[in-house]
């Protein structure tokens, strides 16, 4: 025992002899923030312009359930950072540069993480800026943060209405709300089959699906239509056989509902096995992703809501007809730029990576300052039509910061003349790519 | 309606009750509640989709190699991570298992991602009277039947099962008999994980997946176990088919979300009421 307290003295006197003798260090930070490929900052080639380094702060879900969406989302929001500063950043009328640079931490898709790493952003990273993390819950927890330490937080990947009717004043959204995202489907049901009144409403109990679904229910309530089944099921549902049966009972003719990706296929899936005869299959999320054609035949013929995608056509002409701005570049030139940084198609999610990054860029544009409040106003005043769609947003005090100005397209999984599955834009009719495959086979 | 939907819920309980199999077996033998039971039985589903989209194999023969690298899987974690903690207090091999459950759900995230994936085999379905069945389930269930047969053979009527059962009853006993309980604590372990293997695997056939996947499984067969008896592989199938039809019937009268609290409410009443389980405890 004598020896090990003598060593430990020896070790403890070296330490602190080598300590004076050494640099200062610096105070131990943990976890080491994550620095996203960004520019360093350059010298500004004359005297008068000043360059300025913004600091973006967001939480990416590496690991847990969100892994794979906010991966994306990240990826289109890195493409469109880097594109900013590899083009010499965003140039203001006094001569000011500015640049961004990402501080990115790992939230785990969880909740109390990212409460608690949104606080570390906004007070010791100092960010000038904030990008949700994926998911409408985590959004919902880090939108607080935002708001309590007055940060402008544009939000992507989080379509919940709720948290934008909580009396905030720097929350932005990209998406669509989910009060509006089957409605369209409700719509193309109408142009499709006048004649079909039931639906039946099988959705995730999940606060996205929720609102959702109430929300298109009402909608569809109003024009007309027999509600004939609403039930939710558990995120960790598997097996849908109990619902299966409800719909067959009930006699609906027309199915909507769904939430995420794996329950959604699943119920697909279960759908085609057990031969339910219902005309019209739309569910959320799930449709839109490549992977969805793993199902083979049971993917026939569902039609899903996506917030972008690669087929959507949005163009200058478009926007100059619509009377508002376009902004940025062609969905096409986002597509080859996406493929080239990471080899593979961007989703929805990356785009909205992306859109929530280009309109940081037009607000600091068009306030031409770096002054948070002149480029939330900037915000404020938008409407633009980008490769991702229209962009608006609410500016009254109920609902300050919702998303007005974007709308869904519709996909749906059909075959091709060789046999396979390709997925055609079927609603809105305006960016239609093919006629919708009727009565879902 | 009633019919099919319990009809449902019989089949998936036999997937069930060998994944919840694995859990008892290695409770019974050692002692050891397996916190890396959910992954091992997602590192099962991935077996079979990764083997199906490489080559091709049918599902069914994917089995027997998942069988296989279930079983080697299992005796590596248990002189890797258990038999060192295998006599320290109970809190020493949850955390062991725990962390295994850590190390592959970290692994399998890297390498794999949480994407959802999804096995594209169908069999098509077969329809009697008012019930659709998907034949893979059918098969899944008659799966999970012969493995139930095949484990209670090996148990009885072969040297290395009586002489697990044998370190089960006694193990200073069975080691002063020539048993080298040690390799029969890792085989025992073996086959919990290559059950747990096997029913992943089942279940890739017919429910798209991601690494986390297991999870749910994993505390369904933490549920049977106390339904069927800890340590008493029958009474976890009996258990499996009970949860199963548990989950089959109760949507059919009320709210799914009603399906947990039945559910839980059964397991407080087993425990309160007969604690060894309907079958007891025994292997």
């Amino acid at each position: 025992m004598k020896r090990i307290v003598h060593w430990l003295l020896i070790f403890a006197l070296l330490a602190a002899f080598l300590a004076a003798c050494g640099p200062t260090p610096e105070p131990t930070k943990a976890p080491e923030p994550t620095k996203a490929a960004a520019e360093e900052p350059t010298k500004a080639p004359e005297p008068e312009a000043k360059e300025v380094t913004m600091v973006i702060g967001y939480t990416t879900s590496q690991t847990g359930k969100y892994n794979v969406s906010s991966t994306r989302q990240v990826n289109g929001l890195t493409l469109w950072m880097n594109e900013v500063n590899d083009a010499g950043g965003i140039k203001l009328s006094d001569g000011t540069v500015i640049k961004f640079k990402a501080v990115t931490y790992d939230d785990e898709s969880n909740k109390d993480r990212v409460q608690e790493l949104y606080t570390r952003l906004a007070t010791e990273d100092n960010a000038d800026f904030l990008i949700s993390p994926y998911s409408s819950g985590l959004t919902a927890a880090a939108a607080l943060i935002a708001e309590q330490y007055g940060k402008i937080m544009i939000t992507t990947g989080a379509a919940s209405d709720a948290t934008y009717k909580e009396g905030y004043t720097l929350i932005f959204q990209v998406y669509t709300p989910a009060s509006r995202y089957l409605t369209g489907a409700v719509d193309l049901l109408a142009q499709l089959d006048p004649d079909l009144k039931k639906v039946a409403f099988v959705y995730e109990n999940t606060k996205f699906a929720t609102s959702v679904v109430e929300a298109a229910k009402a909608y569809a309530e109003e024009q007309g239509y027999d509600i004939v089944l609403f039930e939710g099921y558990d995120a960790e549902t598997t097996d849908f056989g109990p619902f299966i049966e409800k719909i067959k009972q009930s006699g609906a003719e027309a199915v909507l509902g769904g939430g995420h990706f794996q329950d959604g296929s699943t119920f697909a899936r279960q759908v085609h096995e057990k031969g339910v005869e219902i005309k019209f299959f739309t569910l959320l999320v799930a449709p839109p992703e490549p992977d969805f054609a793993d199902l083979g035949e049971a993917a026939v013929g569902v039609i899903g809501p996506s917030q972008w995608e690669p087929l959507a056509h949005f163009t200058p002409e478009a926007a100059k007809e619509a009377g508002v701005e376009w902004f940025g570049k062609s969905g096409d030139e986002f597509v080859e730029a996406y493929k080239a940084a990471y080899n593979e198609e961007p989703s929805y999610h990356s785009m909205g990576g992306y859109a929530a990054g280009q309109v940081l860029q037009k607000a600091i544009m068009d306030a031409d300052s770096t002054d948070p409040e002149a480029i939330k106003a900037a915000m404020d005043a938008m409407d633009i039509l980008t490769a991702y769609g229209r962009i608006k947003f609410e500016t009254s005090p109920e609902a300050h910061g919702l998303q007005i100005g974007h709308s869904m397209v519709y996909i749906q999984w059909q075959k091709d003349d060789a046999g396979n599955l390709v997925k055609q834009v079927v609603w809105p009719p305006e960016g239609k790519t093919a006629e919708p495959l009727y009565p879902k086979p | 309606m009633l019919v099919p939907s319990l009809v449902d819920g019989l089949l998936l309980g036999f997937v069930y009750g060998i994944a919840a199999m694995g859990l008892s077996l290695i409770w019974g033998v050692m002692n050891v509640i397996n916190l890396s039971h959910g992954p091992i039985i997602a590192l099962g589903m991935f077996g079979v989709y990764l083997v199906f989209n490489a080559i091709g194999l049918n599902p069914y023969l994917t089995l027997v190699l998942v069988a296989v690298m279930g079983l080697l899987l299992g005796i590596l974690i248990y002189w890797v991570a258990v038999h060192r903690v295998i006599n320290a207090p109970h809190l020493s091999t949850l955390l062991a298992t725990f962390s295994v459950n850590m190390i592959i759900v970290g692994i399998g995230t890297a390498v794999f991602t949480t994407s959802p994936r999804n096995v594209d085999f169908t069999l098509g379905s077969i329809t009697l009277g008012p019930i659709t069945l998907p034949w893979t389930r059918i098969l899944a269930a008659l799966a999970a039947g012969v493995v139930t047969v095949l484990l209670y053979l090996f148990l009885y009527r072969t040297p290395p099962g009586k002489a697990i059962r044998a370190v089960t009853d006694n193990r200073a006993a069975a080691e002063l008999m020539g048993i080298p309980t040690n390799w029969m604590l890792a085989l025992s372990f073996g086959l919990g994980t290559m059950l747990a293997a096997i029913s992943g695997g089942l279940i890739a056939t017919f429910f798209p997946f991601t690494i986390l996947a297991g999870g749910s499984y994993e505390l369904k067969s933490f549920v049977i176990c106390v339904l069927g008896g800890l340590g008493n592989p029958l009474g976890a199938l009996i258990g499996g088919l009970l949860l199963g039809a548990l989950e089959g019937i109760i949507p059919a009268f009320m709210e799914t979300s009603w399906v947990p609290v039945l559910e839980f409410i059964l397991f407080v009443l087993i425990l309160l009421v007969r604690p060894q389980g309907l079958l007891g405890s025994k292997t």
